[in-house]
C-alpha cells in the first residue's frame, strides 16, 4: 500500500477512535484519560524528517482540540512529541537501520526492548507536558504526578494492545 | 545580516518548533477572547457537522430511553393543562369589591426552548455541550439549560449561527447559585474535577444542620435559572474547623453521560437583574 494512503488512513482512524470512543468512555477514576491518538505519529517511517514529524504532531493535536473544545492543549504536547521522536530513535539504533527510510518503528523492526522504551518515553513526554499544562491551569502536585502516572500507565496499555492487535509484522516482511 | 539568515537556517527546524510552541501556548491561554473570534466560527460548524453524524448512530441506540423521557414530560405536561384546574366560582355574590385589573392575566418571565444535544464530554476537566440551534433560532448567550427531567445541566457560553456551546455543570470554571430545600440557606454548587457524578456545593453557613440525603435545589438568586429546579442529594458534608463554612458533597440528578435533549430556559429581565446587580450604590 502506499504510504502516503496508509498513513492518512492511520491519522483519521486514531483520532475518530479517540474522539468518538475513547472521550466517551466513562472514566474510571479522575486520573485516567486514555489517550491513543499519537500512536499515528510513533508509526511514521524511520525516514520521516524532524520538521515534518513537528509539523503533523501540531496539526493533529490541533485537529483533537477542535473536537475537545481545547485550542492549543494538545497541539503543543504533539508538538513537542514529533521534535524529540528522532531524539529517542537516533540513541536506541544503530546506523543502518534508521536508514532504511521506509520502515516503521514496530517490534519487528526494533525488537522488544528498544521498541518498549521507545513508546514509554514518548508517551511520558507527551502526557508529561500535557498534564502540566493544565496543571498551571487548575489542580495540585498530587494531581499532577497521579494524573501523569495513571495515563501513561493506561495509554502504554492500549497500546501495546493495539500494537498485538494489528500484527504489523507480518505486513512488514 | 548574512550570520542572521545563517542562524536561522541551521536552527529552522528548532525555531519552527518553538514558533508551534508558541503558538499553541497563545490560544491556550487567550481561549476566550481571541480564538473565539477568530476561529470559532468555522471550526464550529466542522466539528459541529461531523459530531451531528457521530450523533445519529448514537440516538438511534438511545431512543427506548428518550422515549421514556418523553412520555414522562408528557404526562408532566398534560398534567398542567387548563383544564385541569377549576375556575372561581362566581355565581356567588361577596360583595361591590370590583378589581379594576383583570387578576387572571400574569407576566411571562421564562421562555423555553427544546434542543437536540450533538456533542458531550464529560471525561475531561473541561466539559462543553454542542447543541443544534443557534441565534438564529433564539438562543442567547447566557442561557440556562436544563434537562427533560428537570434538573439543571450548565449555561450558554458561546453562540453561532445553528449551534451553540454550553458550559457543562462539569466544568472546573462553573458555578451556580444553589439552596439546601430544608432550610433554605443558599452557596454555591461547583465541581472538582473528580467524578462526573458528584457535585460539590460550597459556602453553606454552619448554622444550616444538612442531613445526608437532603435535596439540593437552584436558588432565587440566581439571574439564568429559575428557582427550585432540581441539582442533587447531599452525599456527605464536610466540616472544616478553620472556616465558617461547611462543603457538601452532592450527587447529581442530571445524567450527563447519556443527554440526547435538553430545555433551554431564557429569563426575559436577567438583563434588568444583572444591571442593578452591576451597578454600585450611589450613596456609598
Amino acid at each position: 500500500m502506499n504510504n502516503l494512503i496508509k498513513n492518512t488512513t492511520r491519522f483519521v482512524l486514531f483520532l475518530l477512535t479517540q474522539i468518538i470512543i475513547l472521550n466517551e468512555v466513562p472514566p474510571l477514576h479522575q486520573f485516567i484519560t486514555p489517550y491513543i491518538y499519537f500512536l499515528f505519529l510513533l508509526w511514521l517511517p524511520f525516514g520521516t524528517k524532524r520538521i515534518t514529524l513537528t509539523l503533523l504532531g501540531f496539526f493533529t493535536g490541533y485537529t483533537l482540540d477542535l473536537f475537545t473544545n481545547t485550542p492549543g492543549l494538545h497541539a503543543a504536547a504533539c508538538s513537542l512529541l514529533g521534535y524529540f521522536r528522532p531524539t529517542i530513535l537516533n540513541l536506541l539504533l544503530a546506523q543502518e537501520t534508521s536508514e532504511e527510510v521506509n520502515r516503521e518503528p514496530s517490534i519487528g523492526s526494533m525488537g522488544w526492548g528498544p521498541y518498549a522504551f521507545y513508546v514509554f518515553s514518548l508517551t511520558f513526554l507527551h502526557h508529561f507536558y500535557l498534564v502540566l499544562l493544565e496543571w498551571l491551569q487548575f489542580g495540585n502536585f498530587g494531581y499532577f504526578l497521579g494524573k501523569v502516572i495513571a495515563t501513561s500507565m493506561i495509554s502504554v496499555l492500549l497500546i501495546f494492545i493495539v500494537e498485538l492487535a494489528m500484527n504489523r509484522r507480518k505486513i512488514k516482511r | 545580516m548574512k550570520n542572521i539568515i545563517g542562524f536561522i537556517r541551521q536552527n529552522f527546524t528548532f525555531l519552527t518548533f518553538l514558533i508551534l510552541q508558541i503558538v499553541s501556548l497563545v490560544m491556550l491561554s487567550s481561549y476566550n477572547k481571541t480564538y473565539q473570534t477568530f476561529f470559532g466560527g468555522w471550526s464550529n460548524q466542522v466539528t459541529g457537522n461531523i459530531n451531528t453524524r457521530y450523533n445519529n448512530w448514537s440516538y438511534f441506540f438511545d431512543l427506548k430511553n428518550t422515549n421514556k423521557q418523553l412520555i414522562a414530560e408528557n404526562a408532566a405536561l398534560r398534567n398542567q393543562l387548563g383544564e385541569n384546574f377549576v375556575a372561581f366560582d362566581t355565581t356567588k355574590k361577596l360583595g361591590t369589591l370590583v378589581l379594576r385589573k383583570d387578576s387572571l392575566e400574569k407576566i411571562r418571565k421564562f421562555y423555553y426552548y427544546p434542543a437536540k444535544v450533538v456533542g458531550n464530554t464529560f471525561t475531561l476537566q473541561k466539559n462543553y455541550i454542542t447543541i443544534e440551534r443557534g441565534s438564529l433560532q433564539g438562543v442567547k448567550k447566557d442561557m440556562a439549560a436544563i434537562s427533560p427531567e428537570g434538573s439543571i445541566v450548565g449555561v450558554v457560553v458561546e453562540v453561532n449561527d445553528n449551534y451553540s456551546k454550553i458550559m457543562s455543570l462539569l466544568h472546573r470554571n462553573s458555578k451556580v447559585s444553589a439552596m439546601l430545600k430544608r432550610d433554605k440557606i443558599a452557596g454555591s454548587i461547583e465541581w472538582d474535577g473528580e467524578d462526573p457524578s458528584v457535585l460539590v456545593l460550597k459556602n453553606i453557613s454552619k448554622s444550616a444542620a444538612p442531613k445526608i440525603g437532603d435535596s439540593v435545589l437552584t436558588s432565587p438568586y440566581s439571574s439564568n435559572f429559575p428557582a427550585q429546579l432540581m441539582i442533587g442529594k447531599v452525599t456527605s458534608v464536610i466540616k472544616d474547623p478553620s472556616s465558617n463554612y461547611l462543603t457538601l458533597n452532592v450527587k447529581s440528578t442530571t445524567n450527563f453521560y447519556n443527554l440526547q435533549y435538553i430545555y433551554l430556559v431564557e429569563n426575559k429581565r436577567m438583563a434588568d437583574q444583572k444591571n442593578v446587580e452591576k451597578n454600585e450604590a450611589k450613596n456609598e
